[in-house]
């Protein structure tokens, strides 16, 4: 029956849904797992690199973290490909509002333009959505460290932590208890890498699975970002590891 | 002293904004300021190409008259214009408001073309009202300068540009910073602790140059600008019939009450 309306976006099916859009959604909760922790003075992203393999070429470029602009950064969760087009489009938006105003655009600013064109796509015939879900972590001198999460429907929202993809249900309530108002930004890589220890498949944790990315503020008030190098991870991880070991055993 | 003054009105704050534009000849010059060399008119046909287009001159020297100040202070800034609405040797009116609000905390002033200025300048203040209403906040006073500084700029290479300078004044809502920007109709923008147009400049500029300082409060400010009209009313060869003064503090923009009636004595 519900083929009749699950082929075209801009048919409502009879219980008022748009099957292709919950099909992106479906799509998404299959991809590598993404987080974000907003602490008081930054925020961190984080991915699950899904392929992995011993003949692939171990890029140095990022997979599912990208640079929007100079205060903007924002973590994939669905199908790479779509992606790279809105973030094509996000960061041309973002260089046009420079031009224009000589001002870094408003983080949320940049979320709405995006989510308008996700939006779109559930609505104008013969085109089906965009199937990705974004974390985005910016700053702006309005409302300071921002985290957002936009999903294929063209919603979003601003949150405090959040996750996507993969096992993102059981991540976000590990995140609702583990999060701490008010924590630092090193507290919050900590509480990333646990969350994504657990809601990943294997349970050791390596820089090639994992990536990592801050946007923090210097001490002479600068806004920074940074996409984490594969020994910094590392570290991190062994910092982590130990205790995680742990707390393994004490179970 | 006379000469220091002179040199000082070009230079100081104003760095090479000024001397591209200011004229090259005396005072005396500048009633029959000749068309500015940079910038090209269309070629008429040939018996006619010997007369200039004597509007043209005419609402140059106009725009001249028309005086535009700017004074920043600690926590505000002043915009000052002219009352006089003149065409030709007449004045049309005496209580002409040649500024625009743009937000709760931007202003703007603006002389030059009769048609283009209200027109440009309400062009500007629409554009500001309705990124405020899309993003539910404000252009701050230095994203809006530079967004009339790209419109003045595109205006420059069309067909028919706006002949328009401006001085924008506000207050930012986040630091609470005043600032104030002087921008022309070539595009220039530049920002200044004061400002002024037209020939206002060379006689205000220096008093300026002498009296201002960042921290002055609003008090202040006006008995600085006091000072500016007092020499403005004694040098101006015609009568301006006062000032509109308006400032930009941190809780939005006000309206201050100036004495325009106060008779100065020739030096």
């Amino acid at each position: 029956m519900s083929r009749r309306y699950d082929s075209r976006t801009t048919i409502f099916s009879p219980e008022g849904r748009l099957y292709q859009v919950e099909y992106a959604l479906e799509a998404i909760s299959h991809a590598g797992t993404a987080i974000g922790i907003l602490a008081k003075d930054g925020i961190v992203l984080a991915a699950e690199r899904k392929v992995t393999s011993k003949l692939l070429e171990q890029d140095t470029s990022a997979e599912k973290l990208y640079i929007l602009n100079d205060n903007m950064i924002c973590a994939v969760a669905g199908m790479t490909a779509d992606a790279n087009i809105l973030i094509n489009y996000a960061r041309q938006a973002a260089q046009r509002y420079l031009l224009t105003y000589n001002e870094d655009i408003p983080c949320e600013q940049l979320v709405r333009r995006l989510c308008d064109l996700k939006q779109g796509y559930t609505q104008h015939g013969g085109l089906r959505p965009f199937g990705v879900s974004f974390i985005y972590a910016g700053w702006d001198p309005r409302r300071q460290f921002q985290l957002y999460l936009s999903n294929p429907s063209g919603n979003y929202g601003g949150w405090k932590a959040t996750s996507a993809g993969a096992n993102n249900a059981s991540a976000q309530s590990l995140l609702k208890q583990d999060y701490k108002e008010d924590c630092t930004l090193e507290e919050a890589c900590g509480m990333a890498v646990k969350v994504l220890s657990k809601t990943m498949d294997s349970t050791k944790l390596s820089s090639e699975k994992i990536e990592f990315a801050t946007v923090g503020q210097t001490e002479d008030g600068k806004i920074y970002h940074r996409l984490w190098s594969a020994d910094e991870i590392t570290a991190l991880l062994k910092e982590h590891d130990l205790a995680k070991t742990e707390e393994t055993e004490d179970k | 002293m006379l000469g220091r003054r002179h040199s000082e009105s070009g230079t100081g704050a104003w760095g090479q904004v000024f001397p591209a534009r200011a004229p090259n000849g005396s005072l005396l010059d500048c009633w029959t300021f000749k068309q500015a060399h940079h910038r090209p008119r269309p070629q008429q046909d040939d018996n006619s190409s010997t007369s200039t287009t004597p509007t043209a001159t005419t609402t140059r020297t106009i725009a001249k008259m028309e005086v535009l100040l700017g004074i920043t202070g600690k926590d505000f800034t002043i915009i000052a214009a002219s009352k006089a609405a003149m065409r030709g040797a007449t004045i049309l009116k005496t209580s002409d408001d040649k500024t625009r609000s743009l937000n709760k905390h931007t202003l703007m002033a603006f002389s030059g073309e009769a048609g283009d200025t209200v027109q440009f300048a309400e062009y500007i203040q629409r554009n500001a009202q309705l990124y405020s209403m899309r993003n539910e906040s404000d252009l701050s006073p230095s994203a809006l300068a530079h967004f009339v500084r790209g419109e003045l700029a595109t205006s420059l290479r069309s067909r028919k540009p706006y002949n328009v300078n401006l001085l924008m004044g506000g207050v930012d809502p986040i630091t609470g910073k005043p600032s104030l920007y002087w921008l022309d109709y070539l595009a220039s923008l530049a920002d200044v602790p004061y400002a002024a147009h037209g020939y206002a400049q060379y006689y205000c500029l220096s008093i300026l140059d002498k009296h201002h300082h960042p921290d002055i409060t609003l008090g202040q400010g006006i008995k600085l600008l006091n000072m500016c009209t007092d020499e403005l009313k004694r040098r101006l060869p015609i009568d301006f019939k006062g000032m509109v003064v308006k400032a930009v503090k941190a809780d939005g923009i006000i309206d201050i009450e100036f004495d325009d009636d106060k008779i100065v004595k020739s030096a």
